[in-house]
């Protein structure tokens, strides 16, 4: 990933911000610049909404054979979320064993580091899911 | 010092890392006995981050958790400033990956500070300042730590992670701070240079000249220019390199273990450093009710006491019910980790080029 694109995306990656249709309401993240659904209706009227972080687990998988930055981390779990908000996000689930996620398991957004350019280079921060207790 | 207009803490909240190891644990690779170890320390457990988990993390949950608890939003907060001594970057300030995190930015000032294990009242005390002096509505101070001792070293035995954030203003307070003290000298008990990944300490030199000296002169001119004594006070924090030294010189000054249980943390996560006294100081907001009277002084090498007398308001109830762990929650959800686990999670594995 370059500097430049990790910096466009610095909002929905620390903040979850998505967007609502005005038309019909339905969320989308990461955001879109036009509803699927209502398409030129929904033009000029998709607008910022924060997420609230919140929501169930709908699949999770562990994954064995990591992406580089995921090494340290090895065996990790990624999960499908559904968002209090009816919109769905994929991200690593952390703080918790495989054998203790099941489906319907409630969680919340933290931010972690996700990886790094290099030792000596920027360092990537984004959402994560962690369980709620 | 007495700010000319009443200011105090807002929100706050406090995060520790799920992982622990136990001194017994550390012990066992080094030929040392751990277990004695600890119980000289008197520290059970000390808490490790995970390896995605540094002070921009820590620092960033517990400002979000803050900021929900006061209610505010993140535009409303006009000054960020974090106190570690271990930022992730040498260049490149922890405050501004927070600012946008809690969506402050851009119309913020913010730096990060340093100055060992007080860096985080530092901040207290800068934030305080610029509310009294109507320069910005709310501001929040951090304090967070991911500090490491070399390997086999007694500090291995407690260097720990964690943090808690506090939005200082001057409306909707749930606590009041009525007054403050500092006391700085150059003493050399405890130091980092420039590029060296281990602290460096002067051995002996760390208790009585440097720890219990500043935190006992720091406390007894707040008791002085405020005509206070322990008793005026419910609860105390002290600054916690380990168990035995706040509970050393709350006794010396005249505090009981009940003054201080609720914000002793150190035998249960280890020594947060810049984390310690605000996390100390949130777990006791957790339990303290409306019109406590909190006392706390922070210790930092090189060195330096911050002291704050803190009164608790009849909001404090209200912002309980808002969703957001206490620092007990936080701390009882733990895990322990075995040594080879915990020399991977510190980067302390030689790992070559990957
Ligand atoms: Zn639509």
């Amino acid at each position: 990933m370059t500097i430049p694109r990790f910096w466009r995306e610095i909002k929905q990656r620390y903040k979850g911000i998505g967007v609502e249709c005005g038309n019909c309401q339905r969320v989308y993240f990461p955001p879109r610049e036009v509803c699927p659904h209502c398409r030129r209706e929904s033009i000029g009227k998709m607008k910022e909404r924060e997420l609230t972080g919140k929501g169930k687990v709908i699949t999770y998988t562990e994954i064995h054979e990591p992406m580089s930055d995921f090494k340290m981390m090895t065996p990790y779990i990624m999960a499908i979320v559904e968002m209090d908000e009816d919109v769905r996000m994929t991200g690593q689930l952390v703080d918790i064993e495989y054998e203790d996620v099941e489906p319907g398991l409630e969680v919340d957004v933290t931010i972690r580091r996700l990886g790094e350019e290099s030792p000596s280079g920027i360092i990537y921060y984004g959402y994560k899911f962690v369980p709620i207790r | 010092m007495k700010s000319s207009k009443e200011v105090g803490i807002k929100g706050y909240a406090g995060y520790v890392p799920r992982y622990r190891i136990s001194p017994t644990e550390i012990g066992e690779v080094w030929g040392k006995d751990g277990a004695r170890m600890g119980k000289g320390l008197n520290i059970q457990s000390k808490s490790v981050p995970s390896p995605d988990e540094d002070v921009i993390s820590i620092s960033i949950q517990a400002a979000k958790w803050a900021v929900k608890r006061a209610k505010l939003r993140g535009e409303d907060i006009g000054a960020i400033y974090v106190g570690s001594e271990s930022h992730p970057y040498a260049v490149k300030p922890t405050a501004t990956i927070v600012a946008a995190a809690v969506g402050a930015t851009p119309y913020l000032t913010a730096a990060d500070y340093e100055f060992a294990c007080k860096a985080g009242t530092a901040a207290f005390q800068t934030c305080m300042g610029l509310v009294a002096s109507g320069m910005i509505k709310n501001g929040m101070a951090i304090g967070s730590d991911t500090s490491q001792g070399a390997p086999g070293d007694a500090l291995e035995y407690s260097a720990a992670a964690g943090g808690a954030a506090f939005i200082i203003g001057a409306d909707d307070l749930i606590a009041k701070i009525n007054y403050t003290t500092s006391f700085t000298t150059d003493t050399p008990d405890f130091w980092r240079r420039e590029g060296q990944k281990y602290p460096s300490h002067g051995g002996r030199f760390t208790g009585q000249p440097a720890y219990f000296k500043h935190i006992a002169g720091c406390t007894n001119v707040l008791f002085e220019e405020t005509g206070t004594e322990p008793d005026d006070f419910d609860y105390a924090v002290f600054h916690q390199p380990n168990g035995k030294f706040p509970v050393k010189i709350a006794k010396k000054m005249g505090f009981t273990m009940e003054q201080i249980g609720p914000g002793l943390l150190v035998p249960r996560i280890g020594n947060t450093y810049s984390g310690a006294v605000p996390l100390g100081l949130a777990a006791t907001l957790d339990v303290a009710e409306p019109g406590s009277r909190i006392l706390v002084t922070s210790y930092g090498s090189g060195a330096g006491s911050d002291s704050f007398d803190i009164e608790v308001t009849d909001r404090i109830e209200e912002i309980r019910e808002r969703d957001v762990p206490s620092v007990e929650d936080v701390i009882s959800n733990s895990v322990y980790i075995s040594y080879a686990m915990y020399a991977k999670f510190r980067e302390k594995i030689d790992r070559g080029e990957w």
